[in-house]
């Protein structure tokens, strides 16, 4: 892997064209985040933090300006790529957890490696990541309606981390958590860091962004 | 291996509105239902059909060329238009046909009494010797003489006819006319060149003695030895009597022209009704097209969900195309055991022959009906799949 940075935003615009007037989400950011760093992504609500992780996630491409994972630009990319890039380098938590209803936990957990690899994964992994999230076994064949958000957001984590991605990017993780429970996944964030994936994360709690090493706020679309 | 995840995804979906999907089923049930059972209906109705006319495909049958007008020729002989067929046709047929069996035959129809029973019927007078040789009778015996009369199965059974009964002919309520039943026939259908399931057959001398007409026939049966003569004894017989070409004499035709007529109706009869049963598979396909649409649209935040954590469009594709082949398959299954029992009732209420039911003919329309069912089903599940994996992923995201 290179020295530069894993990720880096070079003026990236992003307007959203409604119909009475164009909405300017992201508005010229430039950002580089180096490998192992764990940033919190701060400011009021419609700043455009979701946005900016949306562009990281390569979910979305910026109206103007690029994005480069790993010192791939995802403007040149074309759709199967971007999924590609989804699947492989980056896991995406959310804050309402995201599991797919019709899978049990183990095989929301199995899913991406069936993706990337056509194959079953071995049962070990799975449950062997599972019990690093503290999820046992038998919790494993419950079904996401069955399980608590607690429960339902350390599965979540565990699927974002299975196809050992680089990156890892939390839209508010412990927003539909209460603090205990949210301590406890970000004790967990921390570990993985501390491993040496890269974390972006959006929160509004000034405790929660107190486990990142730096800060970002975005205020109006761009870094203050 | 590869697409196994897809396919669970898709099963699990089914499972979860397991009463909406069947619902969706039961439309292609209906459709492979219909376009089989008319098919299956179709093919035993010209298998036996066929089967009957080809047992008598070596006769050929002379009849009085009757496009001509009537009496204008006036002085009867080979030439000139008749309604009969004259003693002297007679024997210039049987001077061309040579070896073959040459069957002269009166017929006629009348109103019939058996008891208080009154109807119609054909009325055949054929030499007693002739009977022998192309009809059997399952009942009873055959002509001797006097008033002794065969009758068709299907009078028979109509009147309910015994061997002993005796049928009054006539209009006239006085009048004396009457046969005794001494036999009743195989059922023949079109056997022998002569259709005797609902006639009653006297011997020419009965019947010229009370109907007249001696010598003066209705039609007149080749029956020829050797199949591939048709051709040869049609050609001169054909020579023999219509001299005049523009005047004929006589209508010449066999079974196998007949055959082919009715192979004809019965085919655009078939492929009418199937039409109409390629209907309910369209209105099939609307409610799999309306099932899928709502499939989509319930799990636009599950599509969201899968294609943000790497599901390319072509998987999502395959994911609700396979939904749409699984109801396909449910609605086709289903609907080939169903039309396996209702071909075999339509067969037995239509046809009233079941050989036929289960020769690869007739059984390759319930394979076709399947195809066309799930055809029909992955047919419509195409532009909802497309719409599913067209979804931008953020947007399906934020839904509910
Ligand atoms: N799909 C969209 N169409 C139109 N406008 C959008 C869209 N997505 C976001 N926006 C607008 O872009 C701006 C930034 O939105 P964004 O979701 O990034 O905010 P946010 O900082 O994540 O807010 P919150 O803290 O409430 O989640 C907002 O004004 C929002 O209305
Ligand atoms: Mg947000």
């Amino acid at each position: 892997m290179s020295d530069g940075p894993v990720i880096s935003l070079a003026d990236v615009t992003k307007v959203y064209h409604m119909l009475a007037e164009d909405v300017v989400a992201l508005d010229h950011v430039s950002l580089d985040i180096a490998h192992g760093d764990f940033i919190a992504i701060m400011g009021p609500s419609g700043s455009g933090k979701s946005t900016l992780l949306n562009q990281i996630g390569c979910l979305d491409k910026p109206t103007s300006g690029d994005v480069l994972i790993n010192g791939r630009s995802i403007r040149q990319m074309n759709d199967n790529e971007l999924t590609d890039m989804r699947r492989d380098t980056i896991g995406y938590i959310f804050q309402t957890f995201n599991l797919i209803p019709l899978l049990t936990a183990y095989e929301n957990v199995e899913y991406p490696i069936i993706l990337r690899d056509k194959t079953r994964a071995e049962r070990e992994k799975i449950l062997g990541l599972l019990q690093t999230v503290g999820i046992d076994e038998a919790l494993a064949h419950h079904t996401p309606s069955e399980l608590s958000g607690g429960q339902q957001q350390r599965i979540a984590i565990a699927r974002a981390l299975v196809n050992n991605p680089d990156i890892l990017l939390c839209d508010e993780p412990t927003g539909n958590l209460d603090s205990k429970t949210g301590t406890q996944i970000m004790e967990m964030l921390r570990t993985f860091n501390e491993q040496g994936k890269t974390i972006i994360m959006v929160t509004h709690d000034t405790r929660i962004a107190g486990y990142a090493q730096r800060t970002i706020t975005i205020q109006d679309g761009r870094i203050r | 291996m590869a697409g196994d995840i897809f396919v669970s995804l898709a099963f699990r979906s089914v499972r979860l509105h397991l009463l909406r999907s069947l619902l969706a089923a039961l439309g292609i049930v209906i459709g492979v239902v219909a376009i089989t059972t008319l098919g299956i209906m179709g093919a035993n109705l010209t298998l036996s059909i066929t089967a009957q006319l080809s047992s008598s495909g070596n006769v050929i049958m002379i009849s009085p060329y009757s496009g001509g007008g009537r009496g204008f020729g006036g002085g009867g002989g080979a030439e000139g238009t008749n309604l009969n067929i004259t003693q002297s046709q007679l024997q210039e047929i049987e001077r061309v046909v040579g070896a073959n069996q040459v069957i002269p035959i009166y017929s006629s129809s009348d109103r019939i009494t058996v008891g208080p029973n009154v109807g119609r019927a054909s009325i055949l007078g054929l030499k007693p010797d002739t009977v022998q040789d192309i009809l059997v009778v399952t009942d009873g015996t055959f002509l001797k003489g006097g008033d002794g009369a065969l009758v068709g199965p299907t009078l028979a059974a109509d009147f309910s006819l015994k061997v002993g009964s005796r049928i009054k002919l006539g209009t006239d309520s006085n009048s004396t006319k009457s046969v005794r039943v001494v036999g009743i026939l195989q059922s023949a259908g079109f056997g022998g060149g002569l259709s005797t399931d609902r006639a009653i057959v006297v011997t020419d001398t009965w019947y010229t003695a009370n109907y007249g007409e001696s010598g003066q026939y209705q039609s007149v049966n080749v029956i020829a030895s050797d199949i591939s003569q048709i051709g040869t004894i049609e050609n001169n017989t054909a020579k023999a009597l219509n001299r005049n070409a523009k005047l004929p004499a006589v209508r010449i035709s066999d079974s196998g022209q007949f055959l082919n007529t009715i192979s004809t109706t019965i085919g655009s009869l078939t492929s009418f009704v199937t039409m109409l049963g390629a209907i309910s598979l369209v209105v099939a396909a609307v409610s799999i097209f309306n099932v899928m649409i709502m499939s989509v649209s319930e799990r636009v935040k599950e599509i969201g969900i899968l294609r943000s954590i790497g599901t390319r469009k072509s998987e999502i594709r395959k994911m609700f195309l396979y939904e749409a082949i699984i109801i396909g398959f449910i609605g086709a299954f289903i609907g080939a055991v169903l039309s396996i029992v209702s071909g075999y009732l339509t067969v037995i209420a239509i046809v009233g022959n079941t050989a036929y039911f289960f020769t690869p003919a007739s059984m390759i329309y319930i394979p076709q009906g399947m195809v066309i069912g799930i055809a029909t089903c992955v047919l419509s599940g195409v532009y909802p799949a497309w719409r599913a994996a067209d979804l931008d992923p953020i947007e399906a995201l934020r839904a509910e």
